[in-house]
């Protein structure tokens, strides 16, 4: 997706590209609502939240490899935390640039505070573990009204408090410029510059030395180590990068709605996030974002296919929600089949599912050079 | 009969020089490596039982012993892979309760069993995550030096470990653990699993490592091998150090050679 910018073959060339993308995105959600209607534009929109998600999730399981199946709690800590400060529900109003950073905060922290007991555990063991994490957070929230009521319990927290920018309210349909903004438009552009920066960090980090740290402990932990890798601490630091990113998107998502409630935060949550990485391809940054729009876009429209039953026969004969988790089921069993290692695989992941074809002959052929 | 005698064949380092030791005097001094009463055990299993060993700088000294005599548990404590009781010491300073990392950075470097290469990364990126915590202006010349040891990893370089055969991981393993510029350099089993013909390739680049001035020890089942390049020679049988000597009077034991030599 973003792979032409890796190679740009001239200056110009590349230059052209990335207006052409900018000028691309910039313009996007007014296509969509007049081609699909504005209801495909919030559709965008949570898109963009899926896709920071995901390159949270991505640097813990593609970069780190630690199997991490409560990634959802980082994302409710962050939504619940700015429910708490920018809502009626304890009458505090903070502005968003204020609570966002704070969301991000605890979740980061949260992410330590799960990471620590588990530095030992890996695969199957650490999933379990991360599972039951993300399930006593969702269950926190929903306890959590009585005796003091912090979280409302399972009605959730209600009229949270908009984005504002410059007096501007982010929940309301506005004319600026003369044209006609609503409220998934606005969000639309705040959720490209975070989503932006979240790439923008994401690159980074691969191509560093904690990037690099990360993949040595993936590949062989005792050998990382061996290397002088503090194992400890480049796992915690993945847990909590992780966790800022998915605590960011929850506080993003908190205004965005304008009501939170612990059902948007259940175990589906967090393996779709990682349904996204699996497809798209785990590790790699364009495969991770191709694999969130997908997973947020396809289940949207198969929405149509409920008018179309009814259209065609009269009533809904199989409901478009339980269609949806059989075309995923049927989608992942294939896509484990036929493309192992992801839609857009990285370098070394395509290495990792096809590297076994080459070894026979090659073992073969140095046993017999040995000689020489 | 644990005490090793103090080897006369002392060789000092042209990479570190000749440091004089930190430490305590008497048997600490001079010695790289110092261990003292090491036991390790698993649960209630004995795997180590209070051994003592020293490794003088620049020495080349052997760790043999059949299967499952405690060598490599050996080796895990002293890299910190695994918990232990007794005493360690490396150039003076106490190994015991450091991270592994932590011992990495001070110049100790494994070669595990089973090489521990990153199999999906390239030979080069291999070597150039031995060289992870340096930041020093010698890697690249470093690097030279490990292709010139073992010319196959240069060719090799853009190739992914995993597909390499077990004498090259091994050759890698090697290379990658010089990239850290060790004061000591531990090798596990660097025999094991591979062809004779790669066997005698990779003890000829131990001897060349060992000729360049690097401290080793080197933990081998097959005794005949690594008797012939050690100085000096510590046999392990059940846990504990059975014999202790240089290596060439260990291979004319009738002991040694019954029971390790096949003779």
């Amino acid at each position: 997706m973003l792979e032409f910018l890796h190679r740009p073959r001239t200056r110009a060339q590349a230059r052209a590209a990335i207006i052409l993308l900018a000028v691309l995105l910039a313009l996007l959600p007014f296509l969509v609502e007049a081609g699909l209607g504005r209801s495909w534009v919030r559709v965008l929109d949570f898109a963009l939240l899926y896709v920071i998600l995901a390159l949270g999730l991505n640097i813990v399981v593609g970069y780190a490899g630690l199997l991490d199946l409560g990634f959802v709690a980082f994302y409710a800590l962050g939504a619940y935390l700015y429910a708490w400060l920018a809502s009626p529900h304890f009458g505090l109003h903070l502005p968003f640039w204020v609570v966002l950073p704070l969301g991000a905060g605890l979740a980061g922290l949260f992410g330590v505070l799960l990471g620590a007991p588990t530095l030992r555990l890996r695969g199957d063991y650490l999933a379990i573990v991360t599972l039951g994490f993300g399930e006593i957070i969702r269950i926190f929230m929903n306890n959590l009204n009585a005796p003091v009521n912090i979280t409302n319990g399972p009605q959730g927290i209600n009229l949270i408090d908009p984005v504002t920018i410059a007096g501007v309210s982010f929940g309301k349909t506005q004319e600026l410029f003369g044209i006609t903004f609503a409220s998934a438009h606005f969000y639309y552009y705040l959720f490209l510059v975070f989503t932006l920066a979240t790439l923008f960090i994401a690159y980074r980090l691969q191509d560093s030395r904690i990037g690099r740290a990360w993949v040595a402990i993936r590949e062989d932990e005792v050998a990382a180590a061996a290397m002088g890798i503090n194992t400890r601490n480049i796992k915690l630091l993945a847990f909590a990068m992780g966790a800022v990113f998915g605590g960011v998107a929850g506080g993003l998502f908190a205004a965005f709605q304008g009501f939170i409630s612990p059902e948007s935060f259940t175990l589906w949550e967090s393996i779709l996030i990682l349904c996204m990485i699996v497809l798209g391809g785990m590790g790699h940054i364009p495969g991770v974002v191709l694999g969130a729009v997908l997973l947020t876009v396809l289940p949207e429209a198969l929405r149509y296919l409920g008018d179309w039953q009814r259209a065609a026969l009269g009533e809904v004969v199989v409901d478009p929600g339980d269609l949806r988790m059989l075309l995923f089921g049927v989608a992942l069993v294939l896509m484990m089949v036929y493309r192992p290692e992801g839609l857009i695989p990285s370098r070394q992941r395509k290495r990792e599912f096809h590297a076994e074809d080459g070894v026979a002959a090659q073992e073969q052929a140095s046993l017999y050079d040995s000689r020489a | 009969m644990s005490t090793a005698p103090d080897s006369p064949l002392r060789v000092e380092s042209p990479l570190t020089g000749a440091k004089k030791l930190l430490g305590r005097p008497g048997e600490f001094l001079e010695s790289l490596l110092a261990v003292k009463g090491l036991k390790v055990a698993y649960g209630g299993i004995q795997a180590v039982r209070g051994i003592d060993l020293s490794v003088g700088e620049g020495e080349l000294v052997c760790l043999i012993g059949a299967n499952g005599a405690g060598k490599s548990s050996t080796l895990r404590a002293l890299t910190g892979l695994i918990h232990a009781s007794g005493d360690i010491r490396f150039a003076g300073q106490r190994l015991n309760g450091l991270p592994a990392h932590a011992i990495a950075r001070l110049g100790v470097a494994l070669v595990p069993e089973g090489r521990g290469i990153f199999p999906r990364m390239t030979v080069a990126e291999n070597l150039a995550m031995g060289a992870y915590t340096r930041r020093d202006a010698g890697v690249a010349a470093d690097l030279a030096r490990v292709y010139d040891l073992f010319p196959r990893l240069a060719e090799r370089r853009g190739q992914v470990a995993g597909t390499l055969s077990g004498g090259e991981q091994q050759m890698l393993a090697i290379g990658r653990a010089l990239m850290r510029r060790p004061r000591l350099l531990l090798l596990d089993e660097p025999s094991m699993g591979l062809a004779p013909l790669m066997v005698a390739k990779i003890y000829e680049t131990i001897k060349a490592i060992a000729g360049a001035g690097v401290t080793l020890l080197l933990v081998e089942q097959n005794a005949h091998l690594a008797l012939q390049v050690s100085q000096r020679a510590y046999v392990m049988e059940s846990g504990s150090i059975r014999l202790a000597g240089p290596s060439a009077e260990l291979m004319r034991d009738p002991a040694v050679q019954s029971a390790y030599l096949g003779a």
